[in-house]
């Protein structure tokens, strides 16, 4: 695309896409050692984490704000309107992305005991394809890489898939088990915020597909996420 | 502008966005045209150019100085008859009818199409004989409290009847500039017109008075087929339904103003409104 005649507004539009690249490096990081840290029983990398959401909740208001002042003062058209509105909702997915990382870190915390080795395997297989989804849709953004977006979109349904079956063995340990509902809890919670956190990735996939094409986001997504409606049955006693 | 952009345009299909506007499924053609040429002299101002303007609605013509817009709007009150050089080709119809037949009455034919310059223009006289003249050299009025019945309704219908009720004999220049405008609009809606040209109207006045005059187009819409020639794209934004934006004489791309504004099709709308070089 051609340069603004107004170069200022070519630097300032920049600025936007940068802050992103940077919300998003931080939010890969903060995911990854939230996993690391449940996984391992890590508190002293869960603190951590906690500690260094604030950067990027900083970074998202600073967007924020120069995503105003330059409709403001720009009256930005066309692509350059959805680029200055993309980047705003995309600030939103990654500082939610954060804030989910925190919460995975914080039940760290309050898990004691090592986790049930599956569930470890589960979640973390989950933790891995939701991780390699951001990295991709974080690439299509900075490439503008369409078709890249909407693989990252379609492929979404396998954490939800994995979500599930971390889902059921959850509860199932649950029955057998009542001493193990306070871990098991903590740890539904943190696979949710995992399938959670793949949900904004696909959000931010779709804005990418509005911001090149400047069509209606994609159509509904296929769901797999079944937990809502999952039960298990109780053991005969 | 790039060495490309001077060529002459091969092509001089219109991209319609989207395929078909909304608007045009709203209300009818007032206005279509059928490979429109301009000439000045040897240099050919407007390559064939086709569009189709819907009634009861604002039309917004958009892009650079001498890409044709207002040589085009002046075509179609056939105000270009008065320069002797200009060259009108193709056809342009009002309701299905052809304007440049030989039968047609041109001083009727701008009754119908009234225009609004781009600095106000009032005549010299007093703000009632500015809107009386048109309705009385036309035969709109049978008796003199038709006349005042007419004036009083322009102005009101203008949104100026109020700050002027109680000088209505006073000198219409010594009205400020965005009251001067609406004088003018008054004037040319007093006699009757269907469709309504507007050449940069708000280009002279400031933010209010653009706004009043904004508002006024607005509501004027529910009446007339409204084209407005702007340089500013957020006011073509504001107050337009469609959108059409030429560029080197060529209509480049028509179609929803939402459309226009959020997703243009054509690279050139999208350079020209985003402020690229193009």
């Amino acid at each position: 695309m051609n340069t603004h005649i107004v170069s200022a507004f070519d630097e300032e539009l920049a600025e936007l896409r940068k802050l992103i690249a940077q919300m998003g490096g931080l939010a890969e990081d903060q995911f990854a050692k939230s996993i690391d840290a449940i996984s391992q029983s890590d508190k002293r990398l869960a603190e951590k984490v906690i500690a260094a959401d604030d950067k990027i909740d900083r970074l998202e208001k600073d967007l924020e704000e120069r995503a105003i002042k330059l409709i403001a003062r720009r009256q930005p058209m066309a692509a350059d309107l959805r680029a200055i509105i993309v980047a705003i909702r995309i600030s939103s997915d990654l500082e939610r992305i954060g804030d989910l990382a925190k919460n995975i870190a914080k039940r760290t915390l309050a898990v004691d005991e090592p986790l049930p080795r599956s569930v470890n395997a589960g979640m973390s297989r989950m933790a891995e394809l939701a991780m390699e989804q951001l990295s991709d849709v974080l690439d299509a953004y900075a490439r503008l890489d369409v078709d890249k977006a909407q693989d990252v979109w379609v492929k979404d349904s396998r954490i939800d898939q994995l979500y599930n079956s971390v889902f059921r063995e959850l509860l199932t340990y649950m029955m057998e088990d009542a001493r193990t509902i306070g871990m098991c809890t903590h740890l539904l919670f943190g696979a949710k915020n995992i399938e959670r956190i793949g949900d904004h990735t696909t959000n931010i996939a779709e804005n990418i597909h509005y911001l090149v094409t400047g069509g209606p986001p994609l159509g509904e997504r296929p769901k797999e996420d079944s937990t809502s409606v999952t039960t298990v049955e109780t053991p005969a006693r | 502008m790039d060495a490309t952009a001077l060529v002459m345009p091969e092509r001089f299909e219109t991209v319609v966005t989207p395929a078909q506007p909304a608007i045009m499924k709203q209300q009818k053609p007032k206005i279509v045209t059928r490979d429109v040429t301009v000439h000045y002299g040897e240099k050919q101002a407007i390559y064939p150019l086709n569009i189709e303007i819907p009634d009861r609605a604002v039309s917004a013509f958009i892009g650079p100085s001498g890409c044709g817009k207002s040589t085009f709007l002046r075509c179609i009150n056939r105000m270009n008859d008065t320069i002797d050089t200009c060259r009108v080709g193709g056809a342009i119809e009002i309701n299905g009818q052809s304007i440049y037949s030989p039968d047609i009455d041109v001083v009727e034919l701008r009754a119908r199409v009234g225009m609004v310059f781009q600095k106000p223009n009032p005549f010299p006289k007093s703000i009632f004989e500015n809107i009386a003249y048109g309705p009385r050299i036309h035969g709109l009025a049978t008796s003199k409290t038709d006349l005042e019945e007419i004036v009083v309704n322009s102005l009101k219908r203008a949104g100026l009847f109020e700050e002027v009720k109680d000088r209505l004999q006073s000198p219409g220049t010594g009205l400020s500039g965005g009251q001067q405008q609406r004088l003018c609009i008054a004037r040319a809606i007093a006699v009757n017109p269907e469709i309504i040209l507007m050449d940069e109207p708000c280009s002279a006045l400031d933010p209010i008075a653009t706004a009043r005059i904004e508002e006024l187009i607005d509501e004027l819409r529910e009446n007339y087929c409204i084209v407005i020639v702007t340089h500013s794209m957020q006011q073509a934004a504001r107050v337009s339904q469609l959108t059409a934006f030429f560029h080197l004489g060529t209509l480049v791309e028509v179609g929803d103003t939402e459309a226009m504004f959020t997703n243009p099709q054509e690279r050139r709308t999208q350079d020209y409104i985003m402020g690229r070089f193009g």
